[in-house]
């Protein structure tokens, strides 16, 4: 690797991104370093995905810069951007696979898109990324043949296709069993380490989480509330990051979604009670 | 909304003006990106096969039907006048100059131009389009263009086989049925059907109704909201969109080549 290059392969510099009036991401600067597994959590809807989409240049930044390597994606024109796309992979959360063609040719695809190889030499490298995804049996099967978890395995080895440098996960362990988080879990770090890829996931699920990342970062209302390593957030003090990390229904997330009071739905000045003496009385 | 009040009113012209400048823009993208498209014939290939074969069965035999109806209608008529051996020349006229193209465009904006919207909208909605931004493949060069390509390929040819299947269909009834002399039957069609003013303007109109009912229908699909009810008004727009168009075109094309 060129000496020189930043330690970080993503960082973000005083960004914010809304939808519409909504401010999503609020003023935020993380980094992602270079050959690291890099999670990133935070509560639903709290612009995680968002945050993958910007560094693939497929929403832009309001104001702030997204640097990939030191490009700011959103100032590329398109032939950049597809440029630096290609040396990112992403994985969607539901695989994404091109229902009409079957596994080999989803995973061919970008090599036939991007590249002249001939169909000996893309077949084999097909078969390798289905290898290190464990389906190298399933070349034959159509995606609706496929479960969850192998379609979301069938969609990593599609994205490592053209060994990429960055891999981008979107909610990879979502509505997997056990065994298949464990697999997909320690297929990123596998991938990551013997790829030298650099690797950020988004995830809710923290057990696994935490064993396999080197960098972990929280979102909550568009803040970073955390970020270092997974020990780091463990011990933070922040009553947010307590409340995610220990799973906890009330905190400063509140359980109940904001609106009148107890009193005024349930006390004697209830407009229920109003009703209910007029329905008794004839 | 209310139709008088003019905040309304300009609204809904914004909205409408906003719609025909995507669909403009839409169009140019589709078009400057084509020529790649062509190039790699194999992609457009797969798809004259999959919108022509699977129209095939429905164009043939409404093209069947249509003529069987032309022959006793057309006799019906023709009797009246002495003149029913210029049946076959009726029924031939009618469908390559006008239904031919007509009914192939309007069957062909309910079988394949929905199919299209669908297609295009569940990819959507599956993030299949998506995957293939990211994966730095611009899908309107890969997924669109060699789909509207077949869809301007493909649709002369099945209005040609509409027409003759719907001769075959006029010659079944009024010949074979009715009795209608055949040498009478295929020499007033031999010696009154012109080249170039019959048939060809008949392919110039299937050729301006596949341009329009495939952009139509690609442009719904990827326009589409990606959700089950999206994809489902999307199919219904194309059909109203594209049948409505087709129709109102004809009336064009027809004036246009009458003056001519």
């Amino acid at each position: 690797m060129d000496p020189i290059k930043p330690e970080a392969l993503v960082e973000m510099r005083n960004l914010t991104f809304g939808y519409g009036e909504r401010v999503v991401l609020d003023d935020i600067s993380i980094t992602v370093p270079r050959g690291k597994v890099t999670a990133l959590m935070g509560a639903s809807g709290g612009g995680k995905t968002t945050l993958l989409r910007l560094i693939g240049g497929q929403n832009r930044a309001q104001s702030g810069a997204v640097l990939f390597d030191g490009q700011d994606i959103g100032r590329l024109d398109q032939t950049s951007l597809y440029a630096a796309r290609r040396r990112m992979g992403m994985l969607f959360q539901f695989g994404a696979l091109f229902a009409d063609l079957n596994v080999f040719e989803n995973v061919a695809f970008p090599l036939r898109e991007h590249t002249d190889l001939s169909d000996a030499l893309i077949r084999d490298i097909v078969l390798m990324k289905l290898n290190a995804v464990g389906l190298r049996g399933a070349r034959d099967l159509m995606p609706s043949d496929l479960s969850g978890g192998m379609a979301r395995r069938i969609a990593l080895a599609r994205a490592i296709a053209l060994d990429p440098e960055l891999v981008m996960y979107d909610e990879p362990f979502s509505g997997l069993d056990p065994i298949s988080l464990g697999t997909a879990a320690q297929l990123i770090r596998q991938l990551n380490d013997s790829m030298g890829l650099t690797s950020i996931f988004v995830s809710h699920e923290l057990e696994q989480t935490f064993a396999i990342s080197d960098h972990v970062i929280i979102l909550a209302n568009g803040k970073v509330a955390s970020q270092g390593t997974p020990a780091q957030v463990r011990v933070s003090t922040d009553p947010l990051v307590f409340q995610y990390v220990n799973g906890l229904s009330d905190g400063p997330v509140r359980f109940h979604y904001p609106g009148s009071s107890v009193a005024q739905d349930f006390g004697a000045a209830a407009p229920r009670a109003a009703v209910a003496s007029e329905a008794v009385t004839p | 909304m209310s139709w008088y009040r003019p905040a309304d009113v300009g609204h809904a012209v914004r909205g409408q003006l906003a719609d025909i400048g995507y669909g403009a823009r839409f169009f140019l993208r589709l078009m400057s990106l084509s020529g790649a498209s062509l190039r790699r014939f194999g992609l457009v290939r797969d798809q004259i096969h999959f919108l022509g074969n699977y129209s095939l069965a429905i164009i043939a035999v409404s093209g069947l039907f249509v003529g069987f109806v032309f022959g006793l209608q057309g006799y019906y008529t023709l009797q009246r006048f002495g003149s029913s051996e210029a049946l076959g020349l009726l029924v031939t006229l009618s469908l390559v100059r006008e239904l031919g193209p007509v009914v192939t465009a309007l069957l062909f904006a309910g079988r394949a131009g929905t199919s299209l919207t669908a297609e295009i909208g569940l990819m959507k909605a599956g993030e299949q389009i998506s995957v293939m931004e990211m994966m730095a493949v611009d899908p309107v060069a890969r997924i669109l263009a060699p789909r509207f390509w077949a869809g301007v390929i493909v649709m002369p040819l099945l209005a040609s086989v509409f027409s003759a299947m719907g001769i075959i269909g006029g010659w079944v009834v009024g010949v074979l049925m009715i009795g209608v002399d055949a040498g009478a039957f295929w020499s007033q069609i031999q010696g009154g059907v012109d080249v170039w003013r019959d048939v060809g303007n008949g392919t110039i109109k299937s050729l301006v109704f596949g341009f329009t009912v495939t952009f139509i229908a690609l442009l719904q699909g990827f326009e589409a909201q990606p959700t089950p009810e999206g994809v489902s008004k999307a199919t219904t727009r194309t059909v109203v969109i594209a049948s409505l168009s087709v129709l109102g075109l004809d009336f064009i094309l027809t004036a246009m080549m009458f003056s001519i």
